[in-house]
């Protein structure tokens, strides 16, 4: 089995992170910080570079994103499982 | 955890603790750069620390500006100061202050002097106290007499998932010891800020952090501006960081899980021990020269996109998750933590490398930043002066 794409900081995460360049098409799993268990194989629907966000769960518009088990904003558009989430589709729900 | 070497550092007057040993000539405002500067070529072993402010300020950025000064030269790491000003009263208030250490301080005005004669006496002192300091012994110490700030920069997602965590280690370990550990970054709290006011050891310390965090914000917001482009900054959204949210939970992970046992005005100095939040800007420069003047000794500075940041006085420490950052800046970065991405190594395992690198700092290796030459010192200014 291939190594780990992405980390999530905790089980209820909406985000992953890219610890490698990940490719459109490509199957892909994570690993998650607070137990160091691995997640169910995704597909990515886009590319997204290391460092950057994978959406793990379908997100409707207006929606918030929960990463470190905390709300760290809200979605701008209807996001699916293995989109790229960033400034295109993701805000703060400060300002 | 500790290795079993001896800990050697400087024992100051005051019983404070230091790792390194600078003679400061120290200049009260920015007329006083230029003979500052000139003593510090004429006896090399001293450090000028110029800086861009100290005329007509008022009130709370006055009391803001003596803070600083007078903090930065009873910082442990600096063995004995010279302090040169324009007039001679707030030269003495920022003299005096510093001399409450018991470590020499010796005090010049230039008006009815020039500089040309001022440079000339007070080179003849900054010698004297060279070969003073130079005499001074390291002794024993132990990690509870030191003073730890933390603050990260250029972060991105790594910072949250590897550095600032392995930095949490480390916090962890040293509260445990008795150490003080200093943080802040008020705006950067955003999106996290309950789970500090969470930690506050007392209702009291709770609201006072709130009203801190609120005034700062209610500031930011008084200029009538979208932080969208300078929180998170371009550099954090470079590195996939989206929202300010996100930023401060990343950040808040190199805080480690104790409890604050002490809030502080900006450049205030800690009274005992424990996790201290300080009311402070985000900004590097202007966050660990606050740090010094609040007595801080070596600062633990995590980073993802690669903030290259130093301080004159104090040592900063890089810590890296991002192997891109750690391959093409590899001469700003003193402790390789990528393994944590590919999990390489453990939480634990990175902590102590941590650990052991700030015990090398303190037996004298300089850090990437001494190594390279920064000692970006910077005044927090509250208000335009009068």
């Amino acid at each position: 089995m291939p190594s780990h794409k992405f980390l999530m900081h905790n089980s209820g995460d909406h985000v992953g992170v890219a610890v490698v360049d990940i490719q459109e098409g490509e199957e892909v799993y994570g690993v998650i910080l607070a137990d160091d268990s691995s997640t169910d194989v995704i597909v990515a629907r886009d590319n997204i570079p290391l460092g950057h966000k994978i959406a793990l769960r379908d997100l409707s518009n207006g929606s918030e994103i929960i990463e470190y088990s905390v709300p760290v904003g809200v979605v701008t558009q209807n996001v699916y499982v293995g989109d790229y989430v960033h400034t295109h589709n993701f805000k703060t729900a400060r300002w | 955890m500790s290795t079993n070497q001896v800990l050697m550092g400087y024992r100051r007057e005051n019983k404070r603790v230091g790792i390194r040993n600078y003679v400061l000539i120290l200049p009260v405002d920015d007329l006083s750069n230029a003979s500052c500067e000139a003593v510090a070529r004429q006896v090399p072993h001293t450090l000028a620390l110029p800086h861009s402010y100290g005329r007509l300020q008022y009130g709370k950025d006055l009391e803001l500006h003596f803070r600083t000064m007078i903090g930065v030269g009873s910082n442990p790491n600096v063995a004995a100061v010279i302090v040169i000003g324009i007039e001679p009263n707030w030269t003495k208030v920022i003299a005096d202050g510093i001399a409450k250490t018991g470590k020499p301080v010796a005090s010049f005005s230039i008006e009815r002097n020039g500089d040309l004669k001022t440079i000339e006496q007070a080179s003849w002192k900054a010698k004297e106290f060279v070969q003073w300091a130079t005499e001074i012994q390291r002794e024993p110490i132990e990690w509870k007499d030191l003073i730890v700030s933390i603050k990260c920069g250029e972060s991105d997602t790594t910072t949250g998932l590897g550095s600032c965590p392995t930095v949490g280690v480390a916090v962890d370990d040293l509260v445990d010891s008795g150490a003080i550990v200093l943080f802040g970054e008020t705006s950067e709290l955003t999106g996290g800020e309950h789970l500090i006011a969470n930690r506050m050891a007392t209702p009291e310390l709770r609201d006072r952090f709130l009203a801190m965090y609120s005034d700062y914000v209610s500031e930011i917001q008084s200029q009538g501006v979208d932080l969208f482009g300078s929180q998170p900054t371009q550099g954090n959204i470079a590195g996939g960081l989206t929202t300010i949210e996100e930023k401060a939970l990343g950040n808040i992970e190199k805080t480690g899980t104790k409890q604050v046992v002490g809030v502080l005005e900006p450049a205030q100095a800690p009274e005992g021990p424990g996790l201290h939040f300080m009311d402070s800007s985000s900004a590097a420069a202007e966050f660990i020269t606050l740090m010094a003047a609040a007595g801080a000794v070596i600062h633990f500075f995590p980073t993802g996109q690669g903030n290259i940041v130093g301080n004159p006085i104090v040592p900063v420490v890089k810590i890296t998750a991002n192997p891109i950052t750690a391959s093409t800046m590899s001469e700003h970065i003193d402790v390789d933590v990528t393994g944590l991405l590919s999990r390489e190594i453990t939480l634990a395992q990175a902590g102590e490398k941590l650990e052991e690198m700030m015990e090398r700092t303190i037996q004298g290796r300089l850090t990437a930043a001494e190594a390279l030459g920064h000692r970006e010192f910077v005044m927090t200014k509250l208000y335009r002066s009068a």
